[in-house]
């Protein structure tokens, strides 16, 4: 390894989300323990398995100029708005290198992730072509449908010429970009990052694919309801859209331009399963050991971890092998960590959810308060040793803290973050 | 019955304001589509393409390159157009 060892911490938030057009009004509603679900109201729902989900709250063409927006996949739109506010939140304005108090493009870098990418835009596409003919298929179709396209657009948006990033791992996506992100400062690389997820795919197919796979949940009479991490009567994930964005900046040049610091990121934990492509590794195996590669390439210290913002998609199996895993590698110290399932409140924002998850961990450390988890009404008697915080949120404790997001998706891919108070 | 010179441009000054959002009253013969209009590569063939329908013609990928200004591609237009 050649890394530096920089000190990395966050300078910049944004967020666009089932349950607000802002990191603000995010926060505000994950602390009100609020749902973003809501029943699908379209016409191409009607014979769907599962009829709801948690669709954005503010529509991004309500924000984005018109011409901009309908070059864009909606996950790109999504990248876009956080990173407007994230970037605005840090102190920039304008591209890198308009102004030279800031940050030179040359030491300013994005990465942003999807787990599916422009999905909604391959799909219309193919409608187009069906319906209409190959001259009417839009020239922007493969700039908007690339993974890499939020990324990228983000890069464009702020004059990001340090290196342009997407990593793909599907759920675990936005906080393996988080990670890279990380890694690119420490290694000297580049002094500033913009990082985090998006996705978007509120379409038949994705909704009629995930059902099929038994992963969502079909409780079509009770939406808000359906998300219910760690409860008895869970049966699967409520599928969501947004995106989450940070700014990741060394400590040295935060402290140089004088920025507002929410938090340090200590660093990450990464592993695979090998286990099924598409099934958690029932007893947490391969998170365990995201866990201990934390521990082992770190200065992460359990004794100060008090916040779990847990990966908990409300799935039988994931929550139970999550808990189990953290038991497993962090003891007693688990004992002192209160967890949160933000989803039972935002729905799985996929690729998304690593971005969001992170701003809401950050903001947990920065407002020492962790958030309620929505919908637990009676514990799963698997995971019934660990204190998640249900109801009302939770102060936490003063001093020096620290916190994880754990992020996992389907082909094994684990990945935890863990951040602590500056 | 075949559109005058003036109504192409009042049409493609509708076209370019729906794809990049210029006003349509900015779109005159002599704006060039990339230098004055924010219309950039793939964004023309999209211009094209929705003047094609319009207007009822047909412009080969090999012609589009010669259709620098507004006064251009309404001129290709006024003479191809059936």
């Amino acid at each position: 390894m050649n890394a530096t060892n920089r000190t990395v911490v966050v300078t910049g938030i944004g967020a666009t989300t089932p349950l607000g057009g802002d990191s603000a009004s995010t926060w505000e509603a994950l602390l009100a323990g609020k749902s973003g679900a809501r029943p699908l109201e379209q016409e191409w729902a009607a014979e769907l398995p599962v009829r709801f989900a948690a669709g954005i709250a503010v529509e991004p063409t309500e924000v984005l100029a018109r011409p901009l927006a309908r070059k864009l996949d909606r996950s790109t739109q999504f990248a876009l708005i956080a990173t407007r506010e994230a970037w605005a939140d840090a102190g920039f304005t304008g591209k890198a290198g308009e102004d030279e108090s800031q940050v030179s493009p040359e030491r300013l870098g994005a990465v942003v992730a999807s787990g599916i990418g422009g999905i909604t835009t391959l799909l219309d596409q193919y409608d187009v072509l069906k319906e209409k003919g190959a001259r009417r298929v839009s020239p922007h179709t493969v700039p908007m449908l690339m993974p890499n396209a939020p990324a990228a657009n983000v890069g464009l948006e702020i004059g990001a010429r340090a290196g342009v990033h997407a990593p793909v791992s599907a759920c675990a996506s936005g906080s393996e970009a988080l990670g890279y992100a990380v890694e690119m400062i420490r290694s000297g690389r580049a002094d500033v990052v913009v990082a985090g997820g998006t996705e978007a795919c509120l379409h038949p197919l994705p909704i009629a694919a995930f059902a099929n796979m038994m992963a969502m949940s079909k409780n079509n009479d009770d939406p808000q309801g359906a998300s219910r991490p760690y409860d008895t009567a869970r049966d699967g994930f409520v599928m969501g859209e947004g995106s989450g964005v940070v700014v990741l900046e060394s400590a040295e040049h935060a402290a140089r331009r004088g920025a507002r610091v929410y938090c340090q990121v200590i660093g990450q934990g990464l592993s695979a399963d090998s286990h099924h492509i598409a099934q958690p590794e029932p007893t947490g195996r391969g998170i365990a050991a995201a866990l201990e590669h934390l521990q082992e390439t770190t200065d992460f210290d359990p004794k100060e971890l008090v916040h779990v913002n847990a990966h908990a998609t409300s799935t039988p199996q994931g929550d139970v092998a999550e808990i189990k895993a953290m038991r497993k590698v962090l003891g007693d110290d688990l004992d002192h960590v209160a967890i949160s399932a933000t989803k039972s409140m935002t729905g799985h924002l996929l690729g998304g959810a690593g971005g969001v998850e992170t701003v809401a961990t950050v903001l947990a450390l920065y407002h020492r308060t962790a958030p309620g988890t929505r919908n637990l009404d009676e514990i799963d008697p698997e995971v019934a040793d660990a204190d998640i915080v249900r109801g009302a949120p939770r102060e936490l404790p003063a001093g020096r803290i620290a916190a994880l997001n754990n992020s996992f998706g389907f082909g094994g891919h684990n990945v935890v973050l863990a951040m602590r108070t500056v | 019955m075949a559109a005058t010179k003036e109504e192409i441009i009042a049409g493609l000054g509708e076209i370019v304001n729906e794809i990049a959002g210029i006003p349509a009253e900015d779109v005159l013969e002599d704006k060039s589509f990339t230098d004055d209009l924010d219309v950039d590569s793939l964004s023309m063939v999209e211009v094209v393409v929705a003047a094609e329908e319009r207007f009822e013609v047909k412009i080969p990928d090999d012609d589009v390159k010669g259709l620098k200004t507004v006064g251009d591609a309404a001129n290709y237009i006024l003479t191809h157009q059936s």
